[in-house]
């Protein structure tokens, strides 16, 4: 492909840059936009995940970047450069589909090759790029077999060979784990970060399974009614969610009502049912404001442990037990705060720690750098 | 469509393993299908079978009405219009009908409208269709009232009564048989396969080459198979638009009939129906089109 500029072609994975992206389909309502706003910056040999319930723009998010849509408004770079207006089969981007979309006509080996085939690589050069394609991904010896004769993980596995064999500096993959079980798709996301490690090109990756973006990406950017709601690592999207939403859709969260009090240094004091609660908060909140702390169950605590007086227990919140449930290796408990508001604890499930009982008095404690103000 | 395969889908549908046990449920279909089945045999099987037998028993066993068909000049010219003819109204339907194909998949509000206007012809009689096709083509028909006034030629020239009058009749009578199953085979190619082979580097062009043509090749059999097995047995049309000396099987058939002349008429229409089933037979041990008719009968 052409040179990029300012050193971004330094890796040999392209970057990424799409600036206040816009897709309506329906001109005569602006509300029925399915990408609104989205700007983000994709660094080249990057891992990044679009993560977002369906209908939140991810999909034709990745459409755009694959030339398969044309943005209403907004641009798209890659290596610095605009592809709005070049044809998909220009950009020189490895797909993979979320169907896998192989030729059924055609055998595997001739799947894998079409890409180079349409480049006019000669027959020769072409078979032995085939091949090495199909070792990459663990296929060797099926190159003369028809798709329908494999199975879907090894039809996945044609898919990305197909995608990656012509060596483009930018793979798409649109759900490609989707329709496969459960043990497989752990199986294959092991092998998608190892094959991004191998290849060092920029991976783009659709999924609306937060386990899978969190295990497999160096960065996600959660997707939410057209628009980014976060971007970050997926430590920094877990421990510091920026809102409600990625809270929620991210993990299990606890939600609990509060009032803002006061300010002591970057931690916000806010009042719970008559409580003080301490968070972490980046912004400056005004004495008074009613706010939405956050924390994750499997952070919270009974509070007779042995650690119950240390820095890590400094909040604390009275409760009534309404449901205890055993799942093997934790326990996870439904609480109820004295104005109603429901929590959750899960607690690893032990020969030492003591189980709760429905309806039993308690209460609970976490440490404030675990609580985050939404 | 489904007309030319339901002959096999049939004998399928009848064929079950002799082995089992009398199944009563199992005989519910053919009970079903029992009073039409009755009705083909009587009116259909029979005669059909009383015909046939003419050409080897009229006026006692013998084959020398093949020996002397095959010897008479008359037959062969006739053999070679009908199938080239056949062949021409083929390719023709062919190369414009699957751009048709094309355009009725890819639209969409439009689509229904385009389906109306190539079943419509479908609706009209054919004798009504062929005297259109006269009025159209003859000396101072339509066709050349226009040519003469775009001054395209000096003075009317002669299309209806040729083979070109003909074929242009044919076309547009068998264009549907040719449309709809192609479409029917188009429809079916996942769309998400012509995105791939652009996203590969594909341009629309090697797509099409590549992925949407092999893709189609069982609707374009079907069609073809369909368009051609139809064209074989034409009678109407050559008859009333083409040539006086342009004539074809079905055309002799007629003749000899009309002379009273039992024998040589069932001689040829035993071959008739024979070319028909030999290129069944053939196309169906054709790779290509073999697996497509295969897919297509799935």
């Amino acid at each position: 492909m052409g040179a990029g500029t300012n050193g971004a072609k330094s890796g040999r994975g392209a970057s990424v840059t799409l600036s206040n992206l816009e897709k309506t389909y329906d001109r005569a309502s602006a509300a029925a936009k399915a990408v609104d706003g989205v700007s983000l910056d994709i660094r080249s040999g990057e891992f990044l995940t679009m993560l977002g319930p369906s209908g939140s723009g991810k999909t034709t998010t990745l459409m755009m970047i694959a030339g398969f849509e044309t943005p209403t408004a907004g641009d798209i770079a890659i290596d610095g450069r605009s592809v709005v207006a070049m044809p998909p089969y220009r950009r020189n981007i490895g797909m993979v589909f979320q169907n896998y979309a192989l030729f059924p006509h055609l055998t595997v080996e001739e799947n894998v090759g079409f890409p180079l085939k349409q480049r006019g690589i000669p027959k020769a050069e072409r078979a032995k790029l085939v091949a090495d394609a199909l070792e990459l991904v663990h296929l060797p010896g099926y190159g003369a077999r028809y798709p329908r004769q494999l199975s879907g993980g090894q039809q996945q596995r044609v898919a990305v060979a197909r995608a990656v064999v012509f060596k483009p500096r930018l793979l798409l993959m649109d759900e490609p784990l989707g329709a496969l079980d459960k043990q497989l798709r752990e199986n294959l996301q092991l092998e998608m970060r190892r094959l991004h490690a191998d290849l060092g090109i920029t991976f783009i990756y659709v999924t609306h399974d937060q386990e899978e973006a969190l295990t497999m990406s160096d960065r996600i950017a959660v997707m939410n009614d057209g628009k980014v709601a976060q971007v970050g690592s997926p430590e920094d999207l877990y421990d510091r969610p920026d809102n409600r939403f990625v809270a929620g859709f991210i993990g299990e969260s606890n939600f609990l009502p509060a009032v803002v009090r006061g300010l002591e240094n970057d931690v916000v004091v806010a009042e719970c049912e008559g409580t003080l609660i301490r968070a972490l908060c980046p912004g400056r909140p005004a004495s008074g404001a009613k706010v939405t702390l956050t924390t994750r169950p499997e952070r919270l605590r009974f509070a007779d442990g042995a650690w119950a007086g240390t820095e890590a227990a400094q909040n604390r919140l009275s409760v009534t037990v309404t449901e205890a449930v055993f799942a093997g290796e934790r326990c996870r408990y439904m609480l109820r705060a004295a104005d109603g508001t429901s929590i959750v604890l899960k607690e690893p499930s032990s020969a030492v720690i003591r189980r709760r009982a429905v309806g039993e008095r308690a209460e609970i404690a976490w440490s404030v750098a675990d609580t985050i103000l939404v | 469509m489904s007309e030319v395969v339901q002959p096999a889908s049939l004998a399928l549908a009848v064929s079950r393993p002799k082995t089992a046990p009398f199944d009563w449920r199992r005989a519910v279909p053919l009970l079903l299908a029992a009073p039409l089945l009755v009705y083909m045999l009587v009116f259909y099987a029979l005669p059909v079978a009383a015909m046939l037998l003419r050409s080897v028993n009229d006026p006692s066993w013998t084959l020398a009405n093949y020996a002397t068909l095959f010897e008479d000049v008359v037959f062969q010219k006739t053999f070679w219009i009908t199938i080239n003819t056949s062949v021409t109204v083929t390719l023709g339907c062919l190369i414009l009908g699957y751009p048709v194909a094309m355009g009725l998949v890819r639209a969409k509000s439009m689509a229904p409208f385009i389906l109306v206007v190539i079943l419509l012809p479908f609706w009209t009689s054919v004798l009504v269709r062929s005297y259109a096709w006269m009025v159209l083509l003859g000396r101072h028909g339509l066709v050349n009232e226009a040519l003469l006034a775009l001054g395209m030629i000096d003075r009317p020239i002669r299309i209806l009564n040729t083979p070109l009058a003909t074929q242009i009749a044919m076309i547009h009578i068998l264009l549907p048989y040719m449309i709809l199953p192609i479409a029917n085979a188009l429809r079916q190619i996942d769309p998400s396969l012509i995105r791939a082979a652009s996203g590969l580097g594909a341009t629309p062009f090697m797509t099409f080459r590549q992925v949407i043509l092999p893709l189609s090749m069982s609707g374009v059999a079907a069609g073809t198979l369909l368009t051609f097995v139809l064209a074989l047995g034409f009678y109407i049309t050559p008859a009333m638009v083409g040539g006086p000396r342009d004539i074809t099987l079905s055309m002799l058939i007629a003749q000899q009939v009309d002379q009273l002349n039992w024998a040589y008429a069932a001689t040829l229409s035993a071959v008739l129906l024979a070319t028909a089933l030999a290129i069944l037979a053939v196309a169906r041990k054709l790779p290509g089109v073999g697996n497509a008719f295969r897919t297509s009968m799935r």
